[in-house]
């Protein structure tokens, strides 16, 4: 288990409670993820649907790079972002 | 036993629409505390009209996906449901029945819940949610889990009767309509887009399609004479509330009635809208029940014409009325606008359930009209909204 940090997009934050970064113990980007849910039920199904896809208009970083595939795996004191991006009228 | 379409009392149009929830008052005021859920679509916004006073809303937010917010207290507060609508993972239907090709053995993923039900009167805290693409949930604790109604969500036959699930509609295929019959708990009536209208007798067990008499002109004659089963296109169909036994149907091609015959062998639709007057058409899509006059029912004809623009039939609005069950119908356009090209969506009508009736539509255009006179005259509530895909009436205290 890595010690990593999840820095959450504004528009979850009424799951968190206003909390902008959530410290959790994970091997991958999945468990990060359900580490949050556990601690703020409801927000890991906002990110990733029920086929266990991210969800059209989120994006998930670690670090700087893109992360597509939810079993990425994690280091300690890595930074996963979970960002908003939705265009259109 | 009638079956209460609005909450009794109700004060308050509540607008679903493509940028949040609105509440007015019948003359428009603004009720404090609106808009809910600003920015997100808001397919339908309903009321419990069984007394409880749950508010339940289907809302799709632009990052975060669809689900079902719930208020218990007249939209003061809103909270999430704990367990929203959601299929099954593909490594549920692994071993199933379904065919190789059926795409619920790769996933669906819900777009967004379209249509919320209350349940029966006498089974408090049952609601339906029709979803996008097609499915069928229920809750049975007011609206705060749901679960996929097996007999429909993981019936083989469902995608033979689905288009196989294809996205061709307009922002993607429907399951609306979820009626539950007043006089009977067990059986529910639903529509698909496309698809057609299904009946379960067993609380959703199993399901049937009762199509008969629909016409199906976007699809070629069966070469052996017969009728298409299913796979037609009703836009807004109700069991009404004063008459189970009679129900009418708003179809893309034809309003229609179906007179219950428990010694039929085959219940049959019959065109109630070839009575319309031949240059307006009986296309469209709300189809609004008077609550104590199984007669009664309120029609707002759209343009099918060649390219279908779905507006105002050549640019006039009017409401439709019969009181006679479809026999005859009265063009309703005093005080509407003489030139506009109104799109009013199937959940878009309603009236209050009340005496006097109060009766109201909204537009894709954002406007929303009024009639406290049956719709004999209408009046301007608001303009100015957001696309509005539902208008239902509340009683917010």
């Amino acid at each position: 288990m890595s010690t990593v940090r999840v820095r959450v997009a504004p528009l979850l934050y009424s799951y968190t409670g206003g909390l902008r970064v959530v410290e959790v113990e994970a091997t991958t980007v999945d468990e990060a993820i359900a580490s949050i849910d556990r601690r703020f039920p409801g927000v890991a199904f906002r990110v990733i649907d029920e086929q266990r896809q991210i969800r059209p208009h989120i994006n998930l970083f670690l670090g700087e790079h893109s992360v597509r595939d939810l079993d990425t795996p994690v280091s300690e004191g890595d930074e996963i972002y979970i960002v908003g991006a939705l265009s259109g009228g | 036993m009638t079956q209460p379409v609005a909450p009794a009392g109700a004060n308050t149009w509540l607008l679903g629409t493509r940028k949040g929830a609105w509440a007015l008052g019948f003359d428009g005021k603004p009720q404090p505390g609106e808009p809910w859920f600003f920015g997100a679509q808001v397919h339908h916004v309903v009321q419990d009209p069984r007394g409880s006073g749950t508010l339940l809303a289907a809302v799709r937010t632009g990052h975060l996906g669809p689900t079902i917010y719930r208020s218990v207290d007249c939209g003061r507060n809103c909270k999430e449901a704990e367990r929203p609508p959601r299929f099954r993972s593909k490594e549920e239907y692994e071993n199933s029945d379904l065919s190789a090709d059926d795409p619920r053995r790769q996933g669906l993923t819900l777009d967004h819940v379209f249509f919320l039900s209350p349940g029966h009167a006498r089974q408090p805290g049952v609601w339906f949610a029709g979803s996008s693409p097609i499915g069928l949930f229920k809750s049975e604790d007011d609206g705060v889990t749901w679960e996929g109604v097996t007999g429909f969500n993981d019936s083989p036959i469902l995608a033979k009767w689905c288009y196989n699930f294809a996205p061709g509609t307009p922002d993607g295929p429907k399951c609306h309509s979820v009626q539950v019959d007043p006089s009977n708990p067990d059986r529910m009536l639903l529509g698909l887009s496309g698809g057609g209208i299904f009946l379960s007798d067993d609380q959703g067990k199993q399901w049937r399609p009762i199509n008969a008499g629909v016409a199906m002109d976007f699809a070629p004659p069966k070469e052996d004479g017969t009728e298409y089963e299913f796979g037609h296109d009703p836009h807004d169909a109700v069991i009404h509330p004063a008459n189970p036994r009679r129900w009418y149907h708003q179809n893309h091609c034809g309003i229609y009635r179906l007179d219950w015959n428990d010694t039929a062998n085959e219940q049959r639709w019959k065109r109630v809208g070839n009575n319309m007057p031949k240059d307006v058409g009986d296309i469209g899509f709300p189809m609004t029940c008077h609550p104590g006059d199984d007669k009664t029912v309120w029609v707002v004809p759209m343009d099918g014409g060649t390219v279908w623009p779905r507006t105002s039939v050549n640019g006039k609005p009017a409401v439709f009325r019969t009181r006679d069950a479809g026999e005859s119908w009265q063009r309703l356009d005093k005080g509407l606008p003489s030139r506009a090209w109104h799109t009013v969506l199937r959940q878009a009508m309603a009236h209050n359930g009340g005496t006097p009736l109060a009766l109201a539509f909204g537009t894709t255009s954002g406007e929303v009209w009024g009639s406290h006179d049956e719709g004999d005259s209408w009046r301007s509530i608001v303009t100015g909204m957001p696309k509005i895909m539902s208008l239902t009436a509340a009683r917010l205290d």
